[in-house]
């Protein structure tokens, strides 16, 4: 009886009531490379179908109006036959996981973003102008996330790398807690460009279970806000190569001045073993 | 003997998030649904049609000095309706009472009957005068919660009122013509995803005793502990999932012990022992104290409630934050959501959006600016 109820009261919440993209073909006006999608009451897989389409057609510059609140967009867009990548401008809310699984395209969010941005994305790149919430590049393998503002809890974590693919997360503002927890590859670089002069990042727990990649931080930490797993070291010639390309590239995202961010004084986070927990759960 | 029939739904285990949202006018303002019911809809994705209710603020300005009583009655139950009328008949001054109205052609399943009473107390002579109206009204709402079958009170406090039941909260709004009847200066909305507990009617959130109610998205892995903790204090759990201990929580903390919010949130989600060793002496003192005298108040486990009572609505997480939570301010109005998104949906031109850190309350209280105390370690 419970089971049979259970059908009956359990409803679909993400594919109830979908439109194919016959009903939904008015949505969207392709021009040349150029495509416009308007996402007003479209669910994900309304928006994410009309995208697959437009990039079939031939558009490589979309632009979705009236976004708010829809989740995945950008995923389901492996394209292996096609040539050139594709760029997303979306306007103005979208909703968790934005590009998750990415495959080599670019989004540009003019508004801020959810949870989730990059979540296991592979290649590509996101810009965010505002700020995005919770686990930010979560398990990200490869590709750039620019984020202007600040970002929520557990930003980075889980990020990894494989020989030649790194991946990259600069944020400009500041993190919640547990920023590079369980982090296992890539580079992360936190401006703290919204701090008061003296003011220390917020965050506590950074880089907790870290055994991979490195962080670089800009501004003052105390070292009770670092997790137990991680080593402050100095910067070297490499490091500041490094950090010269990527904040030069956030920075011409954003019309800020490089140089200026550079003069200051940044430390570097690296994880003091590979494997953190290798006696505690070892007998 | 006829076959039990359940009015519990169990769905199958999977994992997701409920969606939260509230919306304050802080001058005091009432106005309609359309707010919540938008916001909710927006969200869709974060219920699955198991469970959606309303809690509104301002609603009954008619009978402000009366307790109203929201109550349930399961349809299996016939006689349980007659057995609360002549309990209510026993204890209090009934002055109005009907059925609630509700859209017979709105898509609810298996909609028990809800009821509503305007009430005073009334005290044999027996029974003394040593209860406060309050903690009289309390006993009575447990005495039917736990004594009379087949019914439940949705609510019982004064100048408002819940709403709720198994559906997207946008059909529970439907069922109830929320839209259409009624007004009120809060709204707190809850869509429910349930995956510990069954989803039924009664189960379904707002969870509320008097003026209190909670919304709230996550589970509370301490339950048994807080429950055991709040029997002592005359609370009895009967509505089958977790969140009920936060409404008495707020109760007895608030209400009873007259704590405030900026206090309660160091006990519900107390900082780890690691960051209170590094705080100033006099906070280090405090939150020490709160931890050692209320450890099984600790609301442990992801968490995220909306809660609201006279004149005042906050948003809490628990202190690592494993559910999400964003506030926002426009004008009079302040919001609490569970996604940015679904504030933006319902208030396109919003002054400031912002997320504090975990276990640090957002308090929207009335003709003050009290929320923006939340934006100091805020994103």
């Amino acid at each position: 009886m419970a089971v049979s109820c259970a059908r009956y009261g359990l409803r679909e919440m993400f594919l109830g009531g979908v439109r194919s993209l016959e009903e939904l073909r008015s949505r969207l006006s392709i021009e040349g490379q150029e495509a416009e999608i308007d996402a007003r009451d479209l669910v994900h897989k309304e928006i994410n179908d009309l995208i697959r389409e437009a990039a079939l057609s031939g558009a490589r510059r979309i632009t979705l109006l009236n976004v708010c609140g829809q989740r995945y967009i950008g995923t389901r867009l492996f394209l292996p036959q096609q040539d050139g990548k594709i760029e997303i401008h979306v306007y103005s809310t979208p909703g968790n996981d934005l590009g998750a699984f990415l495959a080599g395209h670019r989004i540009v969010v003019h508004g801020n973003a959810q949870d989730g941005v990059g979540n296991t994305m592979d290649d590509g790149e996101i810009v965010v102008h505002g700020r995005a919430g919770d686990i930010v590049a979560m398990a990200m393998r490869g590709g750039r996330i620019f984020i202007r503002d600040s970002v929520g809890y557990r930003a980075a974590i889980h990020m990894k790398e494989y020989t030649g693919k790194v991946p990259v997360l600069v944020i400009g503002g500041t993190a919640q807690d547990f920023f590079g927890e369980y982090m296992a590859g890539g580079i992360v670089i936190l401006l703290g460009l919204n701090l008061k002069p003296g003011e220390r990042h917020h965050a506590h727990y950074i880089g907790t279970g870290m055994h991979g990649g490195v962080i670089y931080l800009r501004g003052e930490v105390a070292p009770y806000q670092l997790g137990r797993e991680v080593g402050v070291l100095e910067l070297d010639d490499k490091d500041r190569r490094l950090l010269h390309r990527y904040v030069g590239e956030f920075a011409r995202h954003f019309n800020l001045n490089a140089e200026s961010i550079l003069d200051d004084r940044f430390v570097k986070l690296m994880p003091v073993s590979k494997r953190p927990y290798g006696r505690v759960y070892a007998y | 003997m006829r076959p039990q029939i359940s009015e519990r739904y169990l769905p199958e285990k999977d994992s997701q998030a409920c969606g939260l949202f509230g919306v304050m006018n802080t001058a005091g303002e009432r106005f309609g649904g359309e707010m919540a019911i938008n916001a909710m809809a927006n969200m869709k994705v974060r219920g699955n049609g198991l469970g959606g209710g309303f809690a509104i603020y301002g609603l009954y300005p008619e009978f402000r000095d009366y307790y109203a009583l929201h109550i349930m009655f399961e349809r299996h139950q016939p006689g349980a309706k007659e057995m609360v009328d002549e309990f209510l008949a026993d204890h209090f001054h009934v002055v109005y009472d009907e059925v609630i109205p509700t859209n017979k052609k709105a898509t609810v399943l298996n909609p028990p009957v809800v009821w509503r009473y305007f009430v005073s107390p009334r005290r044999h002579p027996e029974e003394g005068n040593n209860l406060s109206d309050d903690e009289f009204v309390v006993e009575k709402v447990m005495h039917i919660n736990t004594r009379i079958d087949g019914a439940y009170v949705f609510s019982s406090g004064k100048d408002m009122g819940v709403f709720k039941g198994v559906g997207f909260p946008e059909e529970i709004a439907d069922y109830f013509m929320l839209d259409r009847l009624y007004k009120g200066y809060i709204w707190t909305a809850h869509s429910r995803f349930p995956t510990n507990t069954p989803g039924w009617w009664g189960g379904a959130h707002p969870f509320s005793i008097l003026d209190w109610t909670v919304v709230h998205n996550g589970e509370l892995s301490s339950y048994g502990t807080n429950r055991r903790y709040l029997e002592m204090f005359g609370y009895y759990c009967t509505l089958y999932t977790d969140t009920e201990v936060m409404a008495y929580a707020v109760d007895l903390l608030m209400r009873r012990q007259g704590l405030p919010i900026e206090v309660v949130s160091g006990i519900f989600a107390a900082p780890m022992w690691d960051i209170i060793e590094h705080m100033e002496p006099e906070r280090r003192e405090l939150y020490k104290t709160l931890r050692m005298s209320y450890a099984p108040l600790l609301m442990n486990g992801p968490f995220t409630v909306i809660v609201a009572h006279h004149n005042e609505m906050f948003g809490l997480t628990d202190r690592i934050r494993l559910r999400p939570i964003t506030a926002a301010a426009a004008g009079d109005f302040v919001f609490l959501s569970s996604e940015e998104a679904s504030i933006r949906a319902v208030a396109p031109r919003l002054d400031l959006a912002w997320t504090p850190p975990g276990g640090e309350p957002v308090v929207a209280r009335l003709h003050t600016k009290d929320y923006l105390a939340s934006l100091t370690r805020a994103v």
